[in-house]
């Protein structure tokens, strides 16, 4: 059992990344006695398991994930949500809270085209195309805050390990960050400012997700933006 | 007369006394390769490859919802590729139409690809992929395929690995490494090759003129050599802009300390 490659190293596909009995994580593949990359991402082992974190890539929904989508179209029993995937999700009236029945003729009245939802996946897998809940805390109609979209490859250096990253982010910045694993974050700030300087950590973290030490990075980055750590202490 | 003056159609020499080729290069010596990713930001991926005067950008969308939507499978994502020449991208001006020799381009690009590309984990989706030729000078080709697989790499699209190729022929009697744009059209053969090298899978073999079974042999060891090569420089391309990042900011941090 011997990692060829070091942890955090970055490996291109069909690099060896480790020799020996080790557990297959996501983007790895087992040839004989030999383990490779399949992506272009860093190296990570958790125990016995090596994988490899992707630095790019698209959204694949995996049931329970929140997800932040916008309403495409009304249909007579429900709505068709854009989530950045290659599937186009699916959400029906019956799984939206309020009353249900013919008492709602005009869907378009909950959540009409273009509208912001915060929903979660509650069904989907290879044969069929994903199904959306907004019932749930904090789920449904997102009519304030700011929008910001990155890769869905970095969300979960976003959100760290244990949620450090973006504990520190809501914390420095004293906005409220909601993030959807389809690679949309939600900002919600008391000032302008503070909100501005969330978003730019934001996309700060996208851009430097392979490097070490970014959160302390990240937090100096706001720290000297100033102003906003007031505001969050009030 | 003014048909007098007119050159005389002979083919020009591309092999001189010394044995080098009309640009300078042994018979063993590719062409000086550039490769640079992540080019456009429109796209899911992309690359963009020079081999002496190719200009070669490839792009890549996906994976994304298949339309029309027949044409999805239930199993595995369908990939497509478009091989594209410039109208400018030759000496006379070429229809941007897609002509067969394109259409057969774009199958052999897209065959020669196929199987690296992890495509049953994206069921029912597509991967286009779009390689246009701004500029061609010879093995056109085998260059799209070392950027088609960049620019998939670049996309975040699982494969077990990078396709490296490149193309070797005959010319004067020589078998000689990288064909350039003359010596593909005045040579008596040309073979490019596509090449997986850890699987050791050859997945483009293609040849026009004619060898003897001792050429095609000794040729096609050459130009997996070659792939060997172009591969190494495919994966530090790859890697090349994640280094900097990290460079760049470890320079900063040094700095600021001084400071």
């Amino acid at each position: 059992m011997v990692l060829v490659a070091e942890v955090k190293q970055v490996v291109a596909p069909g690099e060896l990344v480790a020799e020996g009995d080790h557990i297959v994580g996501d983007n790895v593949y087992r040839v004989g006695n030999q383990i490779f990359s399949a992506s272009v991402g860093i190296v990570e082992a958790d125990g016995n398991r090596v994988l490899v974190v992707p630095l790019k890539g698209g959204y694949i929904p995996m049931v329970g994930d929140m997800v932040a989508g916008r309403i495409v179209d009304v249909g007579l029993s429900g709505w068709s949500v854009d989530i950045l995937a290659p599937y186009p999700a699916m959400l029906p009236a019956s799984e939206t809270p309020g009353p249900r029945g013919p008492r709602r003729r005009d869907l378009s009245e909950s959540f009409d085209v273009g509208d912001m939802v915060l929903a979660q996946v509650l069904a989907f897998d290879r044969t069929r195309d994903p199904l959306l809940t907004t019932k749930g805390p904090g789920l449904g109609k997102v009519s304030t805050g700011r929008v910001v979209e990155i890769s869905a490859a970095k969300i979960p250096r976003l959100i760290g390990r244990k949620g450090s990253m973006i504990g520190m982010l809501k914390r420095e910045t004293g906005c409220q960050i909601t993030v959807g694993r389809n690679g949309v974050a939600l900002v919600w700030g008391k000032s302008p400012e503070g909100e501005r300087v969330a978003v730019e950590a934001i996309y700060m973290v996208e851009r430097e997700a392979h490097m070490r030490g970014l959160t302390d990075r990240v937090r100096e980055m706001i720290v000297k933006a100033g102003v906003v750590g007031e505001v969050a202490r009030v | 007369m003014l048909w007098e003056k007119l050159p005389e159609s002979k083919p020009p020499e591309l092999i001189d006394s010394k044995g080098f080729r009309a640009d300078g290069r042994r018979l063993d010596q590719l062409r000086p390769i550039k490769l640079e990713v992540g080019i456009l930001d429109k796209a899911d991926g992309s690359a963009y490859v020079e081999q002496g005067k190719n200009k070669i950008m490839c792009a890549v969308y996906g994976p994304r919802e298949a339309h029309p939507k027949h044409i999805a499978l239930p199993d595995r994502a369908v990939i497509r590729c478009r091989y594209h020449m410039a109208p400018f991208s030759v000496d006379e001006r070429k229809s941007p139409a897609p002509s067969r020799r394109e259409m057969e381009l774009s199958k052999v690009i897209r065959e020669s690809l196929e199987p690296v590309v992890l495509a049953d984990l994206y069921p029912r989706t597509t991967i286009d992929l779009f390689v246009e030729v701004l500029q061609s000078d010879g093995g056109s080709r085998c260059a799209g395929i070392i950027g088609a697989s960049l620019a998939l790499a670049d996309a975040g699209i699982p494969m077990t690995e990078l396709v490296a190729a490149c193309a070797v022929g005959k010319v004067q009697g020589k078998l000689a490494l990288d064909l350039s744009d003359s010596e593909d059209k005045y040579g008596e053969a040309d073979l490019p090759v596509a090449f997986v090298p850890n699987a050791n899978l050859v997945t483009l073999l293609q040849m026009d003129g004619s060898l003897t079974t001792e050429e095609f042999e000794k040729g096609l060891g050459m130009a997996l050599e070659a792939c060997r090569t172009i591969h190494g420089l495919q994966r530090e391309a790859l890697k090349k802009k994640y280094h900097e990042m990290k460079e760049a900011v470890e320079e900063k941090e040094e700095s600021e300390v001084v400071a």
